[in-house]
């Protein structure tokens, strides 16, 4: 009887799909790029997908995960929403890893879930997970779509909340009979959003306290986050730091935000931070945070963090203010319209070469440092030529662990948007997927992926991904046949009990890549890696390079955990 | 301390759900929540009673509150003059002579047997949780053979004066 009904509408208007209306909404969304991959309850959409010409690519992974790794990498290159599409149950599931991670890390990201059939719902059905539950604590909001009519506005909504304020992860999941529904009617995507008001303008008040601790200070101190990257604020930040000479040094994620050969740089802060970088933390005395969130990483042991400081916060996220570490100045706003305030302001410039010079004393008695073995080679020592023959303009993508810190030490980023890392979740395997995604978003630039042979191992089936597409990344395996990190925490604070965190068996990881069709090299002695960088880099393709490096090698210099950021470890004169 | 906090919000599925699990993942400690409908049409109303360390904590709490899209005030009216009420309902075991004895004993505190049975009485006590519990302490040697709350819903008062003097964080 319904079937007949629907015959006769269908001969006098047209009828379309709930998820043609989805494809539709993409596409004035402005999405180029989706991530996904298909099954049951998503098959209304991939009909869709396959039916319409709309202008946008979709990337198919090999499982759910490199999907929402890729659409990382792509967000944070491109600033524009990563795009994802999985189905019910174990295609969501698979994507809880890389939401997690996007929601530690502020990533856009709009990700879209089959969901089995309304009528089935809460019945434990074929492929039901409770996307709804699993996606609460990890994502910035998330819908059910219960009513075809909500869906556009739904999906308008969905795009600006991943996309503003402290960006995140939205997640919208749609029932099958609404993706399959027809129906003709006129939408109306109109939104209203009362509880979600992010505020972008700092309050004048705030600035003024801010320049005023800013003129009674005599060892200020930027700590630079992501924020900044996000906001489009480097430039805003460079003339602030100049203009009033103070020094700045980064967060693990904030990287780029603030030129590393800038002579007020002072390089990274934190666990594996610069020894000059922590010991400005613990010696300003007016520390000003512009977009980072007072990690635990970046801290150490709060009871030494900044311990003479006043501290002021500019965070577009108020919740931010005050979470680890006492505030007496908060400016909510965007970092770029905060610093744009903060140069509009009268206050002139204060004479503090004796704090410039005890850091610049700093930097040059106590630089990174690492023992170099021309035998094998030295992982650090591979960073500097990675960068060096990158001119260090790449996109940096990695996972987690000792080839992550070793990256951020020693490939020095100038720009921002050119580092794509795992920062809050630390999750391996994030970096191969990342890369893609990044590939894809900044197609003429060259994409190194910088994994360890663990992570690789994870999601290493993209590599058909690359092929298909034909994206030129680089994958560089740090390989020391181990889980570096682990590996070193066990050697250092485990008398050496190496529980499980040494590979006995890895795969022939240039036959791996062959397998593929993807080129494969190894390199194994310090001499032989230029020539085989050079040539990695100038391949117009897919390039895995195996760089077998000496594995009883930690990263240093170190904040031991427990420990104050002036007790660094591992420092050399 | 133990603080009250009320939150507007927006009737969307999911919405208490939300609420209470950011509570759980943040490590909040909630005595009482309760729901329900507001003044307006689509929008509740939640009262939570909490136990909170610092000061810190409980600037977190509410702008974690805040931080929820669904979520459009957010209040700690602790230190305000409020109306602040809970309702129990109390099954005491009792018969003939004892039941005369707890209905004179009940009838100070304004709270009514609501239902009675062969050898148990209900009894509803409506007021300020330090009454509630007045009550149900005093009801205790009788044998309490259940015991439910709603917990505290509360708002502010008409007017508020410019000194107040209730202290709720001691008595709510």
């Amino acid at each position: 009887m319904k079937v007949q009904v629907k015959h006769e509408l269908e001969s006098t208007k047209e009828l379309v799909t709930g998820a043609d209306v989805l494809i539709n909404a993409l596409v004035e969304a402005e999405v180029d790029t989706i991530f996904g991959y298909p099954g049951g309850a998503v098959l209304p959409i991939y009909d869709a997908i396959y039916r319409s010409n709309a202008p946008f690519e979709h990337v198919l992974s090999r499982h759910e995960q490199g999907s929402i790794h890729a659409a990382e990498g792509y967000a944070r290159v491109t600033g524009k929403p990563g795009v994802v599409i999985a189905t019910s149950g174990p295609g969501a599931t698979n994507l809880i890893t890389g939401i997690t991670d996007a929601m530690m890390d502020s990533l856009p990201i709009v990700v879209f879930t089959g969901q089995v059939a309304n009528s089935v719902i809460g019945t434990d059905a074929f492929q039901e997970a409770d996307v709804m539950g699993i996606t609460t604590p990890i994502t910035k909001y998330n819908y059910q779509v219960t009513n075809l009519l909500e869906l556009p506005r739904i999906i308008k909504e969905a795009f600006h909340i991943a996309s503003t304020g402290r960006p995140g992860p939205v997640v919208v999941d749609i029932p099958k009979n609404i993706s399959s529904e027809l129906s003709d009617a006129v939408y109306d995507d109109h939104f209203a959003l009362p509880g979600y008001q992010p505020n972008k303008n700092p309050n004048p008040l705030q600035i003024t306290k801010l320049m005023d601790a800013l003129s009674k200070s005599s060892r200020p101190l930027i700590l630079a986050g992501a924020g900044v990257i996000f906001a489009n604020a480097s430039e805003k930040l460079i003339a602030f730091a100049e203009k009033f000479q103070l020094p700045v040094a980064n967060t693990l994620l904030g990287l780029g935000g603030f030129p590393r050969s800038h002579e007020l740089s002072l390089g990274m802060a934190g666990m594996h931070g610069s020894y000059t970088a922590n010991m400005a933390i613990y010696e300003c005395d007016l520390l000003i945070n512009i977009g980072a969130r007072f990690d635990d990483r970046l801290t150490g042991n709060l009871q030494h963090f900044a311990p003479l400081a006043k501290v002021a916060h500019i965070d577009i996220d108020p919740a931010e203010i005050g979470k680890n570490v006492s505030t007496e100045i908060p400016v909510v706003a965007d970092a770029k319209e905060a610093l744009i305030a903060l140069l509009a302001t009268s206050n002139e410039p204060v004479d503090r070469s004796a704090w410039r010079d005890q850091l610049t004393s700093y930097k040059k008695q106590y630089p990174l440092w690492y023992d170099r073995s021309e035998a094998f080679i030295s992982p650090q020592w591979l960073m500097e030529q990675i960068h060096d023959l990158s001119k260090g303009e790449a996109i940096v993508t990695t996972d987690v662990g000792q080839h992550q810190m070793w990256a951020a030490q020693y490939y020095a980023f100038e720009k921002p948007n050119r580092w794509v890392t795992s920062g809050g979740l630390g999750t391996m395997g994030f970096g191969f997927p990342a890369a893609i995604g990044a590939q894809l978003g900044a197609p003429d630039d060259i994409v190194i992926s910088i994994v360890g042979d663990g992570g690789f191992q994870m999601t290493f089936q993209e590599l058909s991904v690359v092929k298909e597409k034909k994206l030129p990344v680089k994958v560089i395996i740090v390989n020391n046949q181990a889980l570096g990190m682990v590996r070193q925490w066990q050697e250092s604070f485990y008398e050496k009990r190496y529980s499980e965190s040494l590979f006995m068996e890895n795969p022939d990881f240039v036959k791996l890549a062959d397998s593929y069709g993807v080129r494969g090299m190894r390199v194994e002695k310090e001499k032989d890696v230029p020539k085989v960088l050079q040539e990695a880099l100038a391949f117009d393709g897919p390039v895995v390079v195996d760089c077998r490096v000496v594995q009883q090698t930690s990263v240093y210099p170190m904040i031991a955990p427990g420990k104050g950021i002036h007790e660094m470890i591992g420092v050399r004169k | 301390m133990r603080r009250i906090i009320t939150a507007t919000v927006q009737n969307r599925s999911g919405v208490l759900n939300r609420i209470t699990g950011m509570l759980y993942r943040r490590q909040f400690n909630i005595e009482s929540i309760s729901v329900g409908a507001s003044e307006t049409e689509g929008i509740s109303k939640m009262t939570f009673v909490v136990e909170i360390e610092d000061h810190q904590k409980l600037e977190q709490l509410t702008k974690q509150l805040n931080k929820q899209i669904d979520v459009l005030k957010v209040s700690d009216i602790t230190e305000k003059a409020i109306v602040a009420r809970e309702l129990a309902l109390i099954k005491v075991g009792g018969s003939g002579q004892l039941r005369a004895e707890i209905q004179g004993m009940i009838t100070p505190f304004r709270a009514s047997v609501i239902d009675v049975s062969r050898d148990s009485l209900t009894i509803q006590v409506t007021g300020r949780p330090d009454k509630v519990e007045a009550l149900i302490s005093l009801l205790k040697p009788y044998g309490i053979k259940e015991l439910t709350k709603t917990g505290v819903t509360a708002f502010l008062r008409g007017q508020q004066p410019t000194q107040v003097t209730e202290l709720n964080a001691f008595t709510i």
